[in-house]
């Protein structure tokens, strides 16, 4: 009577095993392929031939990205490096900041203001590029780097997702620094801030991807190569004229390394600030 | 003994949220400063970066872009010349714009459950296994950190090539298929198999953390009650897990949704299309159009009409599926 179970049991196993095998080999091959083809030359990509690792492998693919001027790759990648290294911190502390006040310091009219703020949440953020280029270029912001940068640093759903963090922050603690005689900004800076570490590192972790993944409004903004980030580079590169295949499969890699390391090293916070936002709205 | 307890809807088993201090009148006012000149400038310190970016970026910038949609603004972002509501009846009978409405709706058709269900099934997966877990949400996350712009490259340059080697011909090859252009093929409409597989590829992993969340939060004496009741497998799934994920359900059908009507990296890249691009698509998402219309011929005019179309189409439906699903009740 108990060897059914027991075998369905097993079964089951196995067939679970087979299935995540299967599905992970699925998730992975397209980072295979790509390293494969940025190893490879022209002729071993697209002979009908098919090998599983080049050999030798063509490391000067690499190099090449850096030397063709048309292309300008290190320079993309150092703007989409600069870009996310600034929007990241300084768009996650903006919304700590403003979190912060909206959850503690009981001023007259906050409620107004706040609602003024999550209204903005219903904005679809990309559809409006055209509302979004108008001022920027107005203010001389087509093909600067602040010109990309800029309206990326105000996030209203951190704001909200931040005042609610702070609405839950034990009050004792503040009330300890304010006997302490500090002021409202005193308590932000000594006390709140640093104890948003994990917070703050999950959204801006998040900010950081964002940041760097993004494409429209870089390529509404940033027209001139002196302004392509990675990712125009990269979309330039691939719907130009000239079929580099090994060249671009090479260009995928240098683009997605930083991203696949930070998630590697840092994929705690970016799990847990997926679970506490939902993100993107 | 079928256990009756778990016939009944399941609303009346959510749990309320845990009670968060309501900022204003709390009990501890004692010691709290007054709304003096200190709390004023501590207030307009910490928030006014984040109050002059989103009235700049946000509210001027709608306001004016509306002025815009309202001129004829070729060439130029100074409104003025008034034509009432011309770019607005010249994008609704633009044959081309009304295309791309119905050809986004098919791709939300498409992405959006097909995304929800595979997420779903994933975190369930994950959920249950113990050993390596870790190492298997990685695996599926990872792709999360791939830009639509690279993955875009790969699906056209190598799984999607239309080379007899390429990954999808002979997977295709297996079932009997023959070798075929995944991209240039229009009859059948072979490029959406692109398009549904990269987006799910990138997505999919993201959603799933969600719903691992989700599931976390279910108490487990929930299962161990109703085991105790006989109940098990599918029974369990249908009346404990998922109403308990109703509410990351409806979040993540709404994120799915919003993120699918906005599409455009991948639909830009995969078909060549844009303005140095050669090849005419054989789809155009609306924002793809747009781009076109705003930066390729600079109306800024007809740009700025199709930006508020656009998002009374999405804030519309959002607060469709908002009420038929009861989202945001507890906002406010």
């Amino acid at each position: 009577m108990s060897t059914v179970p027991r075998l369905s049991g097993a079964l089951r196993l196995t067939a679970r095993g087979l299935l995540v095998g299967l599905l992970t080999t699925a998730f992975l091959t397209p980072f295979y392929l790509m390293l494969r083809g940025a190893l490879m030359d022209t002729p071993g990509v697209t002979s009908p031939q098919w090998t599983w690792w080049p050999s030798p492998m063509h490391f000067e693919n690499f190099s090449a990205l850096f030397d063709d001027p048309a292309l300008s790759m290190g320079r993309a990648l150092a703007n989409s490096a600069l870009i996310a290294l600034v929007t990241a911190p300084v768009s996650t502390l903006l919304a700590s900041a403003a979190g912060y006040a909206f959850a503690r310091i009981p001023v007259p009219g906050r409620g107004v203001l706040l609602a003024l703020v999550v209204a903005t949440l219903m904005i679809p953020g990309s559809v409006t590029f055209v509302p979004t280029f108008v001022v920027v270029g107005s203010m001389g912001g087509v093909n600067t780097l602040w010109g990309i940068i800029a309206p990326g640093l105000f996030n209203p759903f951190a704001v909200l997702l931040f005042r609610n963090f702070y609405l839950r922050f034990p009050a004792e603690i503040e009330e300890a620094g304010r006997l302490d005689g500090l002021g409202w900004f005193g308590l932000y800076r000594r006390i709140a801030l640093p104890n948003s570490g994990a917070m703050l590192a999950s959204l801006g972790a998040l900010a950081f991807i964002d940041s760097w993944n993004s494409f429209l409004w870089p390529l509404v903004i940033g027209q001139d190569p002196s302004a392509w980030t990675a990712q125009i580079a990269l979309s330039t590169f691939l719907t130009s004229q000239t079929v580099n295949l090994p060249g671009l499969f090479a260009g995928a890699v240098v683009t997605i390394a930083p991203l696949v390391v930070m998630f590697l090293v840092a994929q705690r916070y970016i799990v847990e600030g997926i679970a506490t936002s939902g993100l993107k709205g | 003994m079928v256990a009756a307890p778990h016939t009944g809807p399941p609303r009346t088993r959510r749990r309320s949220g845990p009670a968060r201090p309501s900022g204003r009148g709390p009990a501890r006012a004692g010691r709290r400063p007054r709304a003096g000149r200190s709390a004023w400038a501590a207030f307009a310190l910490l928030t006014a970066p984040t109050l002059i970016g989103l009235g700049a970026f946000k509210y001027v910038a709608i306001g004016w872009s509306f002025l815009l949609s309202l001129s004829d603004a070729r060439g130029t972002i100074a409104p003025g010349r008034w034509v009432g509501l011309d770019n607005y009846l010249t994008l609704l009978s633009d044959r081309t714009f009304r295309a791309s409405l119905g050809q986004i709706l098919l791709f939300t058709a498409f992405i959006v459950p097909v995304t929800f269900a595979a997420s779903l099934g994933l975190a369930l997966l994950v959920h249950r296994i113990r050993r390596g877990r870790a190492v298997l949400r990685t695996a599926f996350l990872i792709p999360a950190a791939v830009s639509y712009v690279a993955a875009s490259l790969l699906w056209k340059m190598s799984l999607f090539n239309g080379l007899p080697t390429g990954i999808a011909n002979t997977v295709a090859g297996w079932f009997g298929m023959e070798a075929v252009p995944w991209l240039q093929t229009t009859s059948p409409p072979l490029y959406w198999v692109v398009l549904v597989t990269l987006r799910l590829w990138l997505q999919v992993g993201f959603y799933m953390v969600l719903f691992l969340a989700g599931l976390q939060g279910i108490p487990q004496d929930l299962y161990e009650a109703a085991a105790l009741d006989g109940a098990k497998g599918l029974r369990l799934l249908r009346s404990i897990t998922l109403p308990m994920l109703r509410n990351t359900s409806v979040a993540v059908l709404m994120l799915l949704f919003i993120a699918a009507f906005q599409a455009f990296d991948e639909f830009y890249n995969l078909f060549n299309s844009g303005l140095s691009g050669t090849g005419a698509a054989p789809v155009q998402t609306p924002l793809v159009h747009l781009y076109n219309t705003a930066m390729g011929s600079q109306d800024y005019g007809l740009g700025s009409a199709g930006a508020f179309v656009l998002t009374a189409l999405i804030v519309g439906v959002t607060l469709i599926q908002g009420r038929f699903t009861g989202f945001g009740r507890k906002e406010g």
